[in-house]
């Protein structure tokens, strides 16, 4: 009946797991209790949960990168934590089946759940605002990607208060994942949740896709686009190749666990290599996909807060795109001692060092975007300064990786650990906080406290530095990854200094805690107001319509002339728009979404603890839901001009007095 | 700039009334779900070259396949291909009772295809050489059922246009865009079946 | 306290002082070059990150709002020039590297076989990866030890390397390049110790609980001193053959040194036949072959059952 599951697979024996259970309880039952209190379930679930709006979903997206963030993070503290005590013979307070599990929630956490949903919630937020779209091209399909998202969120998460987590790494080689190996449920959650966020993914890239090539404002050819939606548009190429590979990747390994296949079993005619060369054509490119999105948004803030238009914009394209054509052709790196032939690995070597030559031009094209510009320090910038210098090394240390003769000896060393926290920290994680901060008062009508954000900034920039620069010479001293416990009293003080480095990220990760609270706090004072939609002096279309923007986005759609058309328009005085207004055609908000979420919820669930009646429940019900929302024809509605009127002159008056204060 | 003149984008089909539901992008998606459709094909097809010859022991293909068995499921499908076309000309023709007599002749041939392939397997199974007594096997399983599986959520969603259609949808915009789709999807399952008889079984007979 | 200040920067080197920086410090031909290949790319690529880095905090400081002196171009955002040099700059240094990577991956290729100046007979060692411990058969010595591999200085060193269980990486950081080692395959790999020592080896990929543990030492001593090791080795008792190995293979933690008198001859190539349903590829003729012995009768229940 209830297939693997017993009371047994509750871990009431691990105290930091029973700990972190009744604080996450707590925490849980407060908010439910609030929403109750303050009677906001209605509200809520209209304006929120069945929301089709690409803003909204951008919200949500990105509160849940923000938690995932924080469980991320915990993991990583953790580990620190862990490897500063377990020297010498003290075996620290995690033991392996524990640690285990959390360095792979960590990388899992770290990128499905907290860089992918940033990543999708800026794109959610900015590409329809920026291509003068009034909603993505399947509005339905959003909501339901983001439930996806949720759901292995959700699941991944439930794993620490039922059963287990995967001990076999973020990306569970086989054959440690294996059924021989690794017969718990640790795996399965590790596939499901993957796999069905996976999906919600492959979603939003079709959808985004779809969105940036046909729904252009009149006017707006190719290379018009803000470079923002260009970054966009390559991650949702990226996706789309990828991911279906991922798909069936983990779908042969779920064969091999529930079917007994032999994919990358031992045994059988089984090859392992198969894996990783598969894990790894999406693996590539996934990095790609966080990081390119990130270049776009430093190019947007670079060039808004130099006062100057992007230097090369053209070069910033065909960088853009070779970086997303190059990333298919390397992914044999990540194995060079597999013991491949000289010239497989030459090829894949030099393949690998070329995708730094268009990365080199990013970031000198910003640098030169400073260039005779008039500089301005907001947070937005500090993050992208902090990022040009981070990223650079970054970037030196994966050309060292990327030479096989280097990478013999670095490869799964705490050097390569270092190296992509230096890229994914120091390139799309300041990346996505500078976006945030930059985008914030688009989606909120206010902007985020400049302080707080400048503190937080340096004590992730700091605490960066003392973590990974100890983990580099670690690598250097020949300590490898995933390490629980050792010996050597030469990697104990560098441990140390990491331990301290971690620490300073997470003050710094209460800073931006703080940033949020009190930019909520002071959110009507008037400096912090942002009434014109402008709070910047920006350049593309998303900046032209009030903050935040109505439901509908654009009560005209722009014509656009050229780049960056809102300010030249701005340059020339010309703002107001004299077409006459219309209804406008907008999607109603739809529960489909939520539910087919909480069915994959019930069929993931099912699925991990072979609840068999469980798991075919779920899929009847996505499959019901499915079908029943292609037979509701109520799905859409205009927007009376008289309502789009009555928002106009609210924005007018708010321009106005915005005007009148200055 | 003539050619940002020709740029032709949904969302300003807003301005110009409300009946501009020719234009929704729906099909476009569609033909790029295939392609992503296309790379998962892929990605087994690639694991299914690089297993084919992992037996472990047990038998190739060469003993396990039935050719006369394979072509009749070949034939069927791209009968039912062309039939699905013929559905396809009468929708376009608002032939509502046309259109649902040849979904109805391709559905049956859907459905026997997939008999086959069922009593193929189960036939396979029962003597041993199930997906999981080598490496070949798995792969040819996963791939030919992938297949299988997608033909069957065609066959489900084919079932389900007809009613819709027998109802107040009617051949409505918004069914003919789903008819379009379901073509598309169709006529690729079909292309990627050729591709299965191609290097699964004629490969491995030969 | 400012003199304290200026000696910051060194702090790193003085923490490193003390210690030992294995990757650059090799006491082999192949480690030396691993670390001069890192080194060369390294000085090559500060040439750009260092100016890059300096011109980014410099132009931020020199163009800042407040510098109402600078220059300001607001619509200046295209160079011929500058984009030539943009392109130019990074692709010079990659073709550099590019070279560099080609010359080194296959003058050093792992699979390559070293030879010494004066022709020493080079050391054939079968290295087998259990959970978690290491197992290293001298085939020509017939002689087999757990966790601890004695090498003889100025002598090539031949490693097949395969796994009895999961896979992960064999690695002797001092002596230089890893190899996977994976069940039914044999990878090689071909190292030199140039000096005695006391050296880590280690498993370098993650492959289940017992894996910190998973480390041997590397004892590189004068060839003379290595044979009267291997005589004592030959003096003990312990055999390893069909019978004794599932007994050994067993998964344990932080297994103690154990030396084999006495190994069977075909044990390697049985572990790695019996991932490949009993078949071997004969090393001389190239032929696929079909092994007999125990070892090899079914895939060992050597996993990780608790």
């Amino acid at each position: 009946m209830l297939g693997k599951l017993s009371l047994s697979a509750i871990p009431f024996d691990v105290p930091i797991l029973v700990g972190t259970f009744l604080a996450v309880a707590v925490i849980g039952l407060a908010v439910l209790g609030a929403v109750t209190y303050f009677g906001k379930w209605g509200y809520l679930w209209r304006e929120w949960l069945t929301t089709v709006d690409h803003k909204r979903l951008a919200v949500m997206y990105i509160i849940l990168a923000i938690v995932m963030l924080f469980r991320g993070f915990a993991d990583a503290i953790m580990m620190r934590t862990q490897l500063a005590l377990a020297y010498a013979g003290n075996p620290g307070y995690l033991p392996p089946h524990h640690y285990d599990q959390i360095f792979s929630a960590h990388g899992t956490i770290m990128i499905f759940f907290m860089a992918m949903a940033f990543m999708t919630g800026l794109l959610n937020l900015v590409v329809p605002l920026q291509i003068g779209a009034r909603d993505v091209a399947f509005p339905f399909l959003n909501s339901l990607s983001f439930y996806m998202t949720l759901v292995g969120a959700l699941l991944i998460n439930i794993s620490l208060f039922i059963g287990e987590f995967a001990q076999c790494g973020w990306l569970v080689y086989p054959p440690l994942s294996e059924m021989q190996f690794s017969p718990g449920v640790g795996v399965d959650y590790y596939i499901w949740a993957v796999q069905i966020s996976g999906v919600g993914t492959l979603l939003t890239g079709v959808n985004f896709f779809t969105t940036i090539v046909k729904m252009r404002a009149p006017g707006m050819g190719w290379m018009q686009m803000p470079v923002f939606t260009w970054t966009a548009f390559c991650t949702t190429v990226l996706i789309m190749a990828s991911f279906p590979v991922l798909t069936v990747t983990l779908a042969l390994l779920s064969l091999d666990r529930y079917l007994g296949m032999h994919f990358f079993t031992n045994d059988a005619g089984g090859n392992v290599m198969l894996y990783l060369s598969m894990i790894w054509t999406w693996g590539h490119p996934e990095v790609y996909i966080l990081v390119i999105p990130a270049f776009g948004v430093f190019s947007e803030v670079t060039s808004t807060f130099s006062r100057k238009p992007l230097f090369g914009y053209n070069t910033m394209v065909y960088a853009t795109c070779s970086i997303m054509v190059l990333s298919f052709v390397v992914w044999v790196h990540h194995f060079f001692t597999m013991g491949a032939g000289a010239n497989v690995n030459t090829f894949f070597g030099i393949m690998t060092m070329v995708i730094a030559v268009p990365t080199g031009v990013k970031i000198f094209n910003w640098l030169f975007t400073m260039y005779k510009g008039r500089v301005e320090f907001t947070a937005p910038m500090y993050w992208t300064i902090g990022f040009m210098i981070t990223f650079s090394i970054g970037g030196m240390t994966g050309v060292m990786l990327a030479m096989p003769a280097a990478d013999w000896i670095l490869h799964n060393s705490l050097f390569l650990i270092a190296h992509f926290h230096n890229v994914i920290i120091g390139g799309v994680y300041f990346g996505y906080i500078a976006g945030m901060g930059f985008w914030f008062p688009k989606a909120f009508g206010f902007k985020l406290n400049e302080a707080w954000g400048k503190r937080a900034f340096w004590c992730w920039f700091i605490g960066f530095y003392l973590a990974f620069v100890p983990l580099y010479i670690l690598g250097l001293e020949g300590m490898t990854r995933r390490m629980n416990h050792y010996n050597n009293p030469d990697w104990y003080p560098w441990m140390l200094v990491a331990e301290a480095g971690a620490i300073v990220i997470a003050l710094g990760i209460v800073c931006q805690l703080t940033q949020l609270y009190v930019s909520i706090r002071d959110r009507n004072l008037p400096e912090n107001l942002d009434l014109t939609g402008d709070p910047w002096g920006g350049r593309t279309l998303e900046w032209s319509i009030s903050s935040p923007p109505p439901a509908y986005n654009f009560a005209v759609i722009p014509d656009i002339h050229g780049l960056d058309t809102f300010h030249t328009e701005k340059q020339l005085g010309r703002r107001a728009h004299n077409k006459p207004l219309a209804p406008i055609h907008m999607p109603k908000n739809t529960a489909a979404g939520a539910i087919i979420g909480a069915f994959s919820f019930i069929l993931g669930f099912g699925a991990i603890w072979y609840i068999w009646w469980m798991a075919g429940l779920g899929l009847i019900g996505i499959a019901v839901t499915m079908i029943m929302r292609s037979a509701n024809r109520d799905v859409d509605y205009y927007v009376p001009v008289s309502e789009i009127e009555h928002n106009e002159e609210i924005y007018s008056r708010r321009i106005a007095a915005a005007q009148a204060a200055e | 700039m003539a050619h940002e003149a020709t740029m032709s984008p949904l969302a300003h089909a807003d301005d110009h009334g409300h009946d501009h539901h020719h234009e929704t992008p729906n099909v476009f998606g569609f033909w790029l779900y295939l392609m992503t459709d296309c790379i998962l094909f892929g990605s087994i097809f690639a694991a299914f070259a690089v297993l084919r010859n992992q037996f472990a022991g047990g038998p190739s293909g060469k003993e396990l396949f039935d050719l006369t068995n394979v072509g009749i499921e070949t034939a069927i499908l791209l009968f039912s291909s062309i039939t699905y076309g013929f559905a396809s000309i009468n929708a376009m023709a608002k032939n509502k009772t046309m259109v649902l007599v040849w979904l109805a002749i391709t559905f049956v041939l859907g459905l026997s295809f997939v008999g086959l392939e069922v009593s193929e397997f189960s036939h396979m199974i029962a003597e041993g050489n199930g997906p999981d007594r080598s490496a070949f096997l798995s792969a040819f399983f996963t791939l030919v059922g992938t297949h299988g599986l997608h033909v069957t959520c065609g066959l489900i969603w084919m079932a389900v246009l007809m009613v819709q259609m027998m109802g107040p949808q009617d051949l409505s915009q918004r069914m003919m865009d789903k008819l379009t789709c379901l073509s598309l999807f169709w006529h690729f399952l079909d292309i990627v079946w050729i591709c299965v008889f191609s290097f699964v079984y004629l490969a491995g007979v030969m | 306290m400012k003199k304290l200040w200026r000696y910051l920067p060194a702090l790193p080197a003085l923490m490193l002082s003390g210690c030992t920086v294995d990757l650059l410090q090799p006491r082999g031909p192949i480690a030396e070059m691993n670390r001069d290949v890192m080194v060369a790319e390294f000085a090559i690529m500060m040439a750009i990150v260092v100016p890059t880095c300096i011109a980014t905090l410099y132009f931020a400081w020199k163009y800042r709002a407040s510098n109402t002196q600078a220059e300001y171009l607001p619509t200046w955002d295209h160079s011929t020039k500058i984009e030539w040099f943009v392109w130019g700059i990074p692709t010079l240094i990659i073709v550099a590297l590019g070279a560099i990577s080609w010359y080194s991956t296959h003058a050093y290729d792992p699979y390559r076989p070293l030879q010494t100046a004066d022709n020493v007979k080079p050391l054939n060692v079968q290295v087998v990866s259990l959970d978690w411990k290491w197992l290293f058969i001298y085939p020509d010595l017939g002689i087999a030890t757990i966790n601890q591999l004695d090498v003889p200085t100025n002598t090539p060193l031949n490693f097949q390397i395969t796994s009895d269980t999961v896979m992960t990486s064999f690695f002797i950081p001092r002596l230089g390049s890893m190899i996977y080692s994976m069940p039914g395959q044999q990878t090689q790999l071909h190292l030199l110790a140039a000096e005695s020592g006391d050296y880590l080896g280690e498993a370098s990929q993650f492959s289940g609980r017992g894996f910190s543990d998973m480390k041997f030492r590397t004892l590189a001593m004068a060839p003379e001193e290595f044979s009267a090791w291997v005589e004592k080795v030959k003096s003990g008792s312990e055999n390893l053959d069909d019978t004794t190995y599932p007994k050994y293979a067993a998964p344990q933690e932080a297994a103690p040194v154990q030396y084999f008198a006495h190994v069977q001859p075909d044990l390697f190539d049985g572990i790695v036949a019996k991932y490949n349903n009993g078949m071997m590829v004969e090393k001389t003729t190239g032929k696929v072959m079909h092994m007999q012995s125990a070892s090899s009768a079914a895939p060992s229940d050597t996993g990780m059952k608790e």
